[in-house]
């Protein structure tokens, strides 16, 4: 404080300086000038690598070479396009409630099981989160194709005569994505678990709780804030994900992203692409503000 | 409610090569208040475990009321148990933790109702059961916790060290208050406590661990006046030793040498070990700070031994001096008076005549292993 007023009223270079750069009114808060460049690099990556390139999809979608809304009346009268909407949010859906099911459990060992093993069962999490999604997604094509590992399996034991359409199902679409994205829905799970205190179960145990009650009304409840973030996170990329349905999915598992690469890179109607773009982007804010309200309203949950 | 007896018998715990606890044995009657008192590692936590159902024993038997329970899961022993950490579930109001036990019972709604509002009132807490558990004090959660842990009225209840998060004058208040409550409900108390005063407030018998054994285990009474060994000296009050030479019998008790210069005659004889007395063994004299008294030098008679003040502490309800022997090396005696007698007349470096109640020495051997 005394430093300020000293700078107040006799202003060198050097007292301008500390005011801006050195000095912090309260203790733990950065002086003006110094928190602005810290926060620099961040908002001009934010600028050109987000705001600039989708202003310029969302310019590029409304212009042609005047103001046009054709592009976004297409979308909504060509029923193609909302199918593969729908289509999308299904995929994305089931993905997430299919890694929601699978990752749990996951989740659950991991913090109950302590030492050793709880490192393996991280290491089984992480290191195909570490891998590329394009190299996860090409196994599941050597596994799933005609002549993959699973249809071999099973004309090698004579179980099947000829091998089963597996690849480019929806199926495979479901398998390979919830695979890609469970440790997205696992992290979180796991970190709100750990934090619950062990007397807790314990408590209920004493007080006469099974150890389903004890699951059902204190371990899933306190682990409900990890659940929405890993939720949100899995939904949402799902929604935008692009390699692995492009690989393992066909033509009757056309999603959005896959919609747009096709407008931008084959068919060059730039244009529609940022229209369908501006949709997809649309749909996933509004879900996910949808989902921000929920959890406020059950609870004080809402720093996802 | 009525308590019912807890036996514990031959219990021992092992993680791998370690031994938390070993070969104890407790019976605790019921109704009584027992304290688990020892340092951290003494395994009175997981002794208390053990009986809770979180632990298992390697080895004996643990029995409440006529049951056995040993390899009871714990949701079925309706044993009450409040935590150090409170342990409320901060997803729940307090009255839906209070609840909590009363619906995993299948008891019916008016009743769950009536009970939880008693057991709010029995801590006082009838106006607090909308709120959570955050919106809490410290001392307000572990009532909480204590009404939670009664509410289904279990014939035991168990304590880990349910104070140990709060300041002093709460806790001295909630001990009053537990011990009360306890009287009155005649709930058998298994009480964990690193806090000899605690337990002595608190207890009808206070069993003393170390290194995963039981020390020593009676009336707060029996073991301050009577302790068994060194470590249980030290543990409960406080205690001056002092290294002496055993000289023989006398006419009216034991002769044992403190210093070059000057002899003893103790009315007890060796505490503990039925070990052989024989002259010019090296034994441990102990001696509580109340039971030494100070004159001016020259009038303390024929036993008194001559020291130096060093240091007076006044604590208002009563002043503690340090008294270095003189010729003698080690750690001053510390000598207690009542703050209304008058010794302030002694200043630091004054010479003195220190007088020993000769009837409470206790003689230990050894020299001073803290455990038998």
């Amino acid at each position: 404080m005394t430093s300020l007023e000293i700078g107040r009223s006799n202003p060198t270079t050097s007292m301008r300086f500390k005011r801006l750069f050195l000095v912090s009114g309260t203790a733990g808060r950065y002086p003006p000038l110094l928190a602005a460049i810290l926060i620099l690099p961040l908002l001009l990556l934010l600028f050109f690598s987000f705001l600039y390139p989708v202003g310029r999809v969302l310019v590029g979608s409304l212009f042609d070479p005047g103001f046009t809304v054709e592009n976004y009346i297409r979308i909504f009268t060509e029923p193609l396009y909302l199918k593969v909407l729908l289509r999308t949010l299904w995929i994305a859906f089931v993905t997430t409630a299919g890694a929601f099911i699978l990752g749990y459990p996951v989740a659950y060992a991991m913090s109950r099981a302590g030492g050793k093993l709880t490192l393996w069962i991280a290491i089984c999490v992480l290191v195909p989160l570490w891998t590329s999604v394009l190299v996860r997604s090409y196994a599941w094509i050597i596994l799933l194709q005609r002549k993959g590992v699973i249809n071999d399996i099973l004309i090698g034991t004579g179980i099947l005569d000829h091998p089963l359409k597996l690849i480019y199902t929806e199926g495979a679409v479901f398998l390979a994505m919830t695979h890609v994205l469970m440790p997205i829905m696992i992290l979180p799970i796991y970190s709100s678990l750990r934090t619950i205190p062990k007397e807790l179960p314990q408590a209920a145990a004493n007080l006469g709780a099974g150890a389903f009650t004890t699951f059902l009304k204190i371990t899933l409840p306190l682990s409900l804030p990890g659940v929405f973030a890993g939720t949100l996170m899995t939904f949402i990329l799902a929604l935008g994900f692009y390699v692995t349905p492009a690989l393992v999915g066909g033509p009757q598992t056309l999603m959005m992203s896959t919609l747009i690469g096709q407008q931008t890179t084959v068919l060059l109607n730039w244009p529609f692409a940022g229209a369908l773009a501006m949709l997809l982007l649309t749909v996933t804010l509004v879900l996910t503000f949808m989902f921000r309200r929920f959890l406020a309203s059950s609870g004080g949950f809402g720093n996802v | 409610m009525k308590g019912e007896n807890v036996t514990v018998r031959g219990v021992a715990k092992c993680y791998g090569s370690v031994t938390a606890v070993e070969n104890v044995s407790v019976d605790v009657k019921p109704g009584e208040f027992l304290s688990l008192l020892g340092a951290s590692g003494s395994g009175k936590t997981t002794l208390l475990m053990m009986i809770a159902g979180f632990e298992l024993p390697s080895a004996g038997l643990i029995e409440i009321g006529a049951t056995d329970v040993t390899h009871v899961a714990p949701n079925k022993r309706n044993v009450g148990m409040v935590f150090q950490r409170y342990a409320l579930f901060p997803h729940m109001s307090v009255h839906n933790n209070v609840a909590f036990p009363l619906r995993m019972r299948r008891i019916d709604r008016a009743q769950i109702e009536r009970r939880v509002g008693d057991a709010l009132a029995m801590v006082q807490l009838d106006a607090f059961g909308n709120r959570m558990p955050s919106q809490l004090s410290g001392g307000q959660q572990q009532r909480v916790a204590l009404a939670r842990a009664l509410v289904f009225e279990p014939p035991v209840l168990l304590m880990d060290e349910p104070l140990g998060a709060l300041d002093k004058k709460l806790r001295e208040q909630l001990q009053i208050e537990i011990k009360t409550l306890q009287q009155r409900l005649g709930v058998t108390v298994i009480y964990v406590t690193h806090d000899q005063e605690e337990a002595l407030t608190m207890s009808d018998r206070i069993a003393v661990m170390g290194n995963g054994h039981i020390a020593q285990i009676g009336s707060p009474a029996s073991l301050y006046s009577e302790p068994a060994s060194p470590f249980v000296a030290e543990f409960i009050g406080k205690m001056n030793f002092l290294p002496v030479e055993y000289l023989g019998p006398s006419q009216s008790g034991q002769r044992i040498r403190v210093s070059d210069a000057s002899t003893l005659s103790v009315t007890r004889s060796l505490n503990g070990h039925s070990q052989e007395l024989s002259p010019g063994l090296l034994l441990q004299a102990a001696i509580r700070p109340e039971n030494i008294s100070l004159t001016a030098r020259g009038s303390g008679g024929a036993d008194a031994i001559a020291g130096t003040i060093e240091t007076s502490i006044y604590l208002g309800t009563h002043q503690i001096l340090l008294v270095n022997m003189d010729g003698r090396s080690g750690p001053p005696l510390h000598v207690q008076y009542p703050a209304s007698h008058v010794v302030s007349t002694f200043a630091r470096g004054d010479a003195v005549d220190i007088v020993f109640q000769t009837n409470a020495i206790h003689l230990f051997s050894g020299k001073g292993d803290s455990h038998d």
